[in-house]
């Protein structure tokens, strides 16, 4: 009880608490107003046994609330489609679905960045500890998993931006290999 | 006369000793093996083989229902886990993420033997150079995780390769909570594998018991009291069809003595009659089982199950001698000179009849053929020469001859419209002719026991799970497992252009699991040694981010390939891999089998359904049989059922030809055969119109009709049309005892036993009923 007054009496005394720049809510708000958003990506994989990183490059669609399209068109085309619970690769002549639900670690990868752009802040930080750093301008979302079985296969997720628009997606997984994602926003198609 | 009264008693009592030794000692079977044919073709053999030890015959599906989709979800993840646990249990699929480790482990050990890809050429510099490029683009992709952990062990990307195989031919079936579920979301949906065989029913009858013990607990656990679970699959069916035979026959056997022992007390007001009375039916019975064990060396739970119908002729015998010849002047010595000999001739009627059956090449009607008529003989033989001298001499049943009075006005009554007959047959010939397309059931799940219901329902899970119902097979054939094994390997070539043409969506192969010697070391010598292959890498390796020197890991795992153990069955034991390999490959009487299931293209021109003729040509030369197994059955059971047709037309012929021996003359002859005709093609238009589809118990009832009616037209003919009330009295007495007996089986929820219950009942009424309406025919009637 005499914490919640406190507490109370915090948020409504402008000045007692140092109110931050920018916000998750706010942040987050931005993306939620977006139906649709298109990039151009170059990801690039360092992984230790090689020499240099393996550099790949493609196209993003985003539509609100839960399809994702990962368009790679060098090395080698390739199609990454999310559809509510089910992810489809096709590459060559091959045609891969996973139902995420059964395969719970590349779900909560997913969610990562679906999440974010859905601006879903609820199950965002269901599966990860969420920290936001800088300002408006420049931002930096840190997602650091909660589970353990994730967090053996990704140490953590940082999602980098301006206003709202996404960036960088960097992952740094727990054995030393990391992605860096660039990301350019590309007109309405 | 004390002789010959101790000569007849006495080769009862040696016959039934013998009988009973005979029976005591045969060996019954409910296996499939009754529809096996007696000269079966390798296909035939194949696909009683498959239904009563394959794969098919092992798998439970399970649903579970009601409560709400997490709460199904978190059943099947218990359920699952617990049979898992289970050692009747091979295999517990549910579509979660399994603890896979122990079959990643062993893919990726033997990789270099498992994987096709595995060739000399992969393995020069120049291969090296394009397996390495293709997997470091994998690994580019959002597909790499796999392979880039296992780069540096794995730069050819063999194992990618290998999980992706597995992926592609294990079933697919929709998902909801992350495990299996009905295409419609309410059912969550387990696939298992018993440990025993689907023909052993005992073993699956715990198994059942095992999964509901274990879904109850887990539904307790989880606080789902309204949740069910649902099983079904070949084993399941056959669990459910002997419990429910089990019950239906103890129900319809005690609801039918208990009627018939009522009438027959109420008619004869003796008990001791009853018991005499039911004499030559045991006699009967046990003689027939007798001969079927001596003639067979094995009795069918069919044969037995048709031949509790023998009742419905052989219980007639002792009513006619009871009935007849209580109150006639001379009793029983002059019974036996009146009647006996018309009596003579419908027993002879039926035995030919049945005879016929004895030509089948079906074991099951065959057994049925020697049974009825060994049967028959003996009932009749008993009646004649034990029963009369066992009898008391005040043996007496009360007079019927006040209710055959009344029984010959109504009859004088009837013969005045004989046209009904007339009319009834002209409906029930047009009738026939419309359904004549839809008349016979084609399939063999005319034969199940299984309602239609359950039956839908197994189709249902089927094809929500995608489950393989192996429709398609091939066999190779082989004289050891390597052979085999070989022979599988062949097999697989020869289906590589129609996997690339796009006729079969593809296949399963126990050599994808346990290659061949000759393949495993054709694989390891593509591995090059160790200073070779760390040169060729070097070259391999010009321009890739990737330094032969991080491959260290790589070039041992190939070396140990090269020098070390082959993959054998035993590695894989107690894996997935082993279940499937298990499935695949198996020991039969004339050496290995090696099955190759055939999965048919899911959409496009051909979906669904493999071309046979072009998957037969593909083999050509290969040595191994393709077969649809559906289509085997039905092409058996319709051989069966044409077969079992012809059959029961030469039976008549020959009953006809006995008639006509006896008889010696046409007219009298058509009397006889007149109404068990018309009952015949009445009860068969009855049945029909009735939305029922023929089968092969039909068949066997219309030849029962024929041999029970026999008696009846041959008493009213003998008669010249007017029986005596007495004779009535017992004829209609029989019919009672006869229409009660299947009358009752025709309310059996075991559709086998409602087909033929419901034709014998009906065609022995409509015979007795015909034969009264046809008396009038009779000159002497007149």
């Amino acid at each position: 009880m005499r914490l919640s007054l406190f507490a109370l009496l915090l948020l409504a005394t402008p000045g007692v608490w140092p109110a931050p720049v920018w916000t998750l809510e706010q942040l987050l708000q931005g993306f939620a107003q977006r139906a649709q958003a298109r990039a151009s990506f170059v990801e690039k994989k360092t992984v230790r046994v090689l020499e240099q990183p393996l550099v790949s490059s493609g196209e993003l669609r985003f539509e609100a609330p839960d399809r994702l399209e990962k368009r790679t068109l060098r090395p080698r085309p390739e199609v990454l489609r999310l559809h509510g619970d089910t992810l489809t690769l096709e590459r060559g002549e091959r045609r891969l679905q996973l139902d995420l639900r059964s395969h719970p670690e590349a779900g909560a990868f997913v969610e990562s960045i679906r999440a974010t752009l859905a601006g879903d802040r609820e199950a965002l930080e269901r599966i990860y500890a969420v920290r936001l750093e800088g300002s408006e301008r420049s931002w930096a979302l840190t997602l650091t998993p909660r589970d353990t079985g994730m967090a053996n296969l990704v140490a953590r997720i940082r999602i980098a931006g301006q206003g709202a628009e996404v960036t960088v997606i960097e992952i740094a997984q727990a054995n030393g290999d990391s992605t860096l994602m660039s990301v350019q926003r590309l007109g309405a198609p | 006369m004390r002789l010959r009264q101790a000569g007849p008693l006495a080769a009862w009592l040696a016959g039934l000793a013998v009988a009973g030794a005979l029976a005591a000692t045969a060996r019954y079977t409910a296996d499939l093996s009754a529809f096996l044919p007696r000269a079966p073709t390798p296909a035939q053999q194949l696909l009683v083989d498959q239904l009563r030890e394959g794969a098919v015959g092992r798998v439970m599906l399970m649903a579970i229902e009601g409560a709400d989709s997490a709460a199904r979800a978190r059943l099947s993840r218990e359920l699952a886990e617990r049979l898992r646990a289970d050692a009747r249990f091979a295999y517990v699929g549910n579509g979660a993420m399994q603890g896979s480790e122990r079959e990643r482990t062993i893919l990726f050990e033997h990789r270099y033997l498992l994987s096709p890809a595995v060739t000399p050429e992969r393995f020069s510099a120049a291969g090296l150079r394009e397996a390495i490029g293709d997997t470091l683009d994998l690994v580019a992709s959002s597909a790499g995780a796999l392979a880039q952990a296992l780069l540096a062990r794995d730069p050819t990307g063999e194992m990618a390769r290998l999980a992706a195989a597995q992926l592609a031919e294990g079933p697919r079936p929709a998902l909801a909570g992350g495990v299996w579920a009905s295409r419609d979301g309410e059912r969550a949906l387990l696939l298992a594998r018993t440990a025993a065989a689907g023909s052993d029913t005992d073993a699956q009858a715990d198994a059942m018991q095992a999964a509901q013990a274990a879904f109850a607990v887990a539904a307790a656990r989880l606080d789902a009291p309204q949740a069910r679970l649902r099983l079904t699959g070949a084993g399941v069916f056959a669990v459910e069809s002997r419990a429910l035979i089990k019950r239906e026959v103890a129900r319809v056997a005690a609801l039918g003595i208990v009627l018939i022992a009522a009438l027959l007390l109420f008619a004869y007001r003796s008990p001791r009659a009853l018991v005499l009375g039911l004499a030559p039916v045991l006699t009967g019975a046990l003689v027939g089982v007798a001969a079927v064990a001596a003639g067979f060396g094995v009795v069918h739970g069919i044969t037995l199950g048709f031949g509790a119908t023998l009742i419905g002729e052989a219980v007639d015998y002792a009513i006619y001698l009871f009935v007849q010849s209580s109150t006639a002047p001379g009793g029983r010595e002059a019974w036996l000179a009146q009647f006996w000999p018309t009596i003579r001739l419908g027993v002879l009627t039926s035995m030919i009849g049945f005879t016929a059956l004895l030509a089948s090449d079906f074991p099951g009607l065959a057994q049925l053929g020697l049974y009825s008529v060994c049967g028959l003989a003996a009932a009749a033989l008993f009646t004649r020469y034990v029963l009369p001298q066992v009898l008391p001499a005040d043996f007496r049943v009360r007079d019927l001859t006040v209710y055959g009075t009344r029984l010959a006005g109504w009859r004088a009554a009837a013969a005045r419209r004989r046209w009904l007959v007339a009319v009834l047959c002209v409906a029930a010939a047009a009738t026939l002719l419309v359904q004549r397309g839809a008349l016979w059931a084609t399939d063999l799940s005319a034969l199940s026991t299984i309602s239609e219901e359950d039956q839908a329902f197994d189709g249902r899970l089927r094809a929500d799970l995608g489950a393989a119902d192996a429709r398609y097979l091939v066999v190779a054939r082989g004289e050891d497992e390597q052979a085999a094994l070989r022979a599988a390997e062949r097999v697989g070539a020869a289906l590589a252009p129609l996997v690339a043409q796009g006729a079969i969506a593809g296949y399963d192969s126990p050599a994808r699991y346990l290659p061949s010697d000759a393949t495993q070391a054709a694989r390891a010598a593509s591995l090059p040694a160790p200073g070779e292959l760390r040169e060729r890498l070097v070259r391999a390796l010009r321009g890739q981010p990737l330094r032969a020197a991080r491959l260290e890991g790589f070039i041992a795992d190939t070396a140990k390939v090269r020098t070390g153990a082959r993959l054998r069955r035993a590695d894989l034991e107690g894996s997935a891999l082993g279940l499937a390999l298990d499935a695949l490959l198996q020991r039969r009487a004339d050496g290995w089998h090696a099955l190759v299931p055939l999965r048919a293209p899911a959409s496009g021109p051909s979906a669904l359904r493999i071309d046979a003729a072009q998957v037969r040509e593909a083999l050509l030369g290969s040595g191994a049989l393709f077969i649809d197994l559906k289509a085997e059955a039905n092409a058996l059971y319709a051989g069966y059922l044409n077969e079992a047709i012809a059959l029961a037309a030469a039976g008549i012929g020959a009953v006809l030809l006995l008639l006509m021996l006896a008889l010696r003359s046409a007219a009298r002859v058509g009397r006889v055969a007149a109404p068990l005709g018309a009952a015949v093609l009445v009860a068969a238009a009855a049945l029909a119109a009735a939305g029922q589809t023929l089968n092969l118990l039909h068949l066997v009832g219309f030849l029962l009709v024929v041999a029970v009616g026999s008696n009846y037209a041959l008493f009213f003919e003998r008669a010249g049309g007017a029986p005596a009330p007495r004779v009535l009295a017992s004829i209609v007495l029989a019919n009672a005892t006869t229409v009660i007996g299947f009358g009752v089986l025709a309310t059996s929820s075991v559709p086998v036993l409602r087909a033929i219950g419901a034709t014998v009942a009906l065609g022995t009424l409509l015979a007795l009923a015909f034969a009264a309406l046809l008396s009038g025919a009779h000159g002497d009637a007149r």
